[in-house]
């Protein structure tokens, strides 16, 4: 049975549909690997009850000979989407017990498109985090090991618990987000596929908001493919999103062919730091490698203002951040601690439901935009916003995406970076100036570190150009010949 | 511009958060670590930049504004600590 989830998401989805096997017995294998991984701490929720009853409908559909696109798909759901009447808390204590009476336009569109739910995907809390560490539910833990160590590492984050699920083989494809980089890193870190589109792609509506100029959903998956056709489902122009922008979908799976002769590959100079590791630049190195090979051009090219991304990043977030959590006040929802009075039960609840670093970022958003610092910083970093977007705009008349390592390191340990907030925010250096841009950026998995753990490459490209992040993915993908998984070594 | 305990103390009041007294001085150095951090965009002379409004450059929508949607009243404190008659209850506020 378990060999059914080894499949990638293409081969479940054409399998479903020549009745090679039934989504109720994918549904099945899937609920009974999640129910064995519980070591992975990957879902907060489990709904097989529910994943079941959809598996049903697909199979009456697709016996029938119809359905959607991923009509039958096992999905698992990062924890930030409302699901109508299934727990959505974000990773937080405050939103403990929460039930949504509504769902979110993307999760609406792929229960549409035929996917089958298999439960809550464990992420940093509000999505506040590079390592799953600040869940209120505890990290979420990285499938891949050091070698024979038994260290447990974290699976990146926001996304960990997609993460870990994806490269775990629980599920074909997740939904995660990414802020600052809460999909990419993730995947670089477990050796899965991961993509960011441009901003308004996807609908936010639903989608607990954490930074609002900056949220963008996308999905996981193990195949530049799976990630191609998944994403299609979830895009699309939503009125209840005044973001989301009126523009057709391609077909991504089409751009998968991994033809990659003629494009222009642009290097951008400013993303060798020091202090990194020598095998991320090495690894760097043999990307542009393969992609010279496969007949690309290679650019060199200058992003002048990277350095001041990851500050005005700090800026902008708690910022807007502050703001959106300015609504969990323990009167309409979630967790109220009484007090004396209205503003003590306000202070209380939000203290107590709260973790340390969403407290730190919402006391940060806080200044930043009190009365005689919003110019100073929020202005400031706003204005840094554009110049990072002009940096792309003219890095982009010389060439067609860009590419980049993923993430400063491979997996790291559980609580090796916990007390350094700097530090940790470090981990977002390469994919934080995408989001800044409002660009489409893509992580591949594409070598093993020295320790044996998965160390992933990005692709940028312009806005509403994520047909090239998929050509030039496919063939970093076909080129790393990328077949390593992880011991099993979770099963209960 | 350097945070201090008074200044904690005063953010978190705006921020509803209720800090006990021997998180402040703590708390006031880790804001003061990222506050400096941040501070190395004071390096860029943004002064013909303008600042970023739109991630995308696109028209705001509009709609008519009409009521499209409602007539839910249980649903919507369904998840609301304390409830009555379909209202939210909140401590007195006014005397």
């Amino acid at each position: 049975m378990s060999d059914l989830l080894k499949m990638s998401l293409v081969e479940a989805r054409d399998g479903l549909r020549a009745k090679a096997f039934s989504s109720t017995e994918l549904t099945r294998a899937a609920s009974a690997a999640i129910g064995q991984a519980r070591a992975l701490n990957a879902f907060v929720v489990e709904t097989p009850d529910v994943a079941l009853d959809m598996a049903a409908a697909s199979d009456a559909k697709l016996a029938r000979g119809e359905g959607g696109a991923l009509e039958g798909v096992p999905l698992g759901i990062k924890d930030l989407f409302c699901t109508k009447g299934v727990q959505t808390t974000a990773g937080s204590h405050i939103l403990e017990g929460f039930r949504p009476p509504y769902e979110s336009t993307i999760t609406a569109k792929l229960w549409t498109a035929g996917g089958v739910m298999l439960g809550k995907l464990n992420m940093d809390e509000f999505a506040m985090g590079s390592s799953n560490e600040t869940s209120y539910f505890g990290p979420a833990i990285n499938p891949w090991r050091r070698g024979n160590s038994e260290t447990k590492l974290v699976p990146g984050g926001s996304s960990g618990g997609s993460a870990a699920a994806v490269a775990a083989d629980l599920c074909f494809g997740a939904t995660a987000t990414d802020t600052g980089g809460s999909i990419r890193q993730p995947a670089s870190v477990t050796g899965t596929v991961g993509i960011k589109p441009t901003y308004g792609r996807c609908s936010r509506w639903g989608v607990v908001a954490f930074a609002s100029s900056l949220d963008q959903a996308g999905p996981m998956t193990r195949s530049v493919k799976d990630c191609a056709v998944m994403l299609r489902e979830m895009c699309g122009y939503d009125p209840k999103d005044s973001t989301s922008v009126n523009i057709e979908v391609p077909d991504f799976e089409k751009a998968c062919d991994g033809v990659v002769k003629g494009m222009r590959i642009g290097v951008p100079r400013e993303y060798r730091i020091d202090g990194v590791p020598e095998e991320i630049d090495a690894l760097w190195d043999q990307g542009i490698a393969w992609l010279k090979e496969a007949g690309a051009e290679i650019v060199d090219v200058s992003l002048p203002h990277t350095k001041y991304a990851l500050p005005a990043y700090y800026i902008v977030a708690p910022a807007e951040a502050s703001s959106n959590l300015a609504r969990y006040d323990g009167v309409r929802y979630g967790l109220r601690v009484e007090g004396k009075d209205l503003t003590e039960m306000y202070e209380n609840t939000r203290a107590a439901g709260f973790g340390r670093e969403v407290q730190r970022r919402i006391l940060i958003g806080t200044y930043v935009l009190s009365a005689g610092y919003y110019d100073a910083y929020y202005i400031k970093a706003q204005k840094v916003r554009t110049l990072i977007a002009e940096d792309f705009r003219k890095a982009f008349e010389k060439c067609d995406a860009l590419l980049t390592p993923a993430s400063p390191s491979p997996a790291f340990g559980i609580g090796e970076k916990a007390n350094d907030p700097i530090s940790m925010y470090l981990n977002d250096v390469y994919t934080v100036t995408v989001n800044l841009a409002g660009l489409p950026g893509i992580a591949v998995p594409a070598g093993i570190s020295r320790d044996g753990l998965p160390l992933g490459l990005q692709l940028i490209g312009r806005a509403f150009d994520e047909e090239t992040l998929f050509r030039a993915g496919a063939a970093i993908e076909k080129a790393a010949g990328f077949t390593a998984r992880p011991q099993k070594w979770w099963t209960a | 511009m350097s945070v201090d305990e008074k200044v904690v103390r005063r953010v978190a009041r705006l921020a509803r958060l209720a800090i006990p007294e021997e998180r402040l001085a703590p708390m006031a150095a880790e804001l003061n670590g990222i506050l400096q951090w941040v501070a190395q965009l004071d390096e860029l002379d943004t002064n013909d930049v303008e600042p970023m409004t739109s991630v995308r450059p696109m028209p705001l929508p509009r709609r008519k504004d009409v009521v499209t949607d409602g007539f839910y009243a249980e649903d919507i404190v369904k998840n609301a600590p304390r409830t009555e008659d379909n209202y939210f209850l909140v401590p007195k506020v006014v005397e």
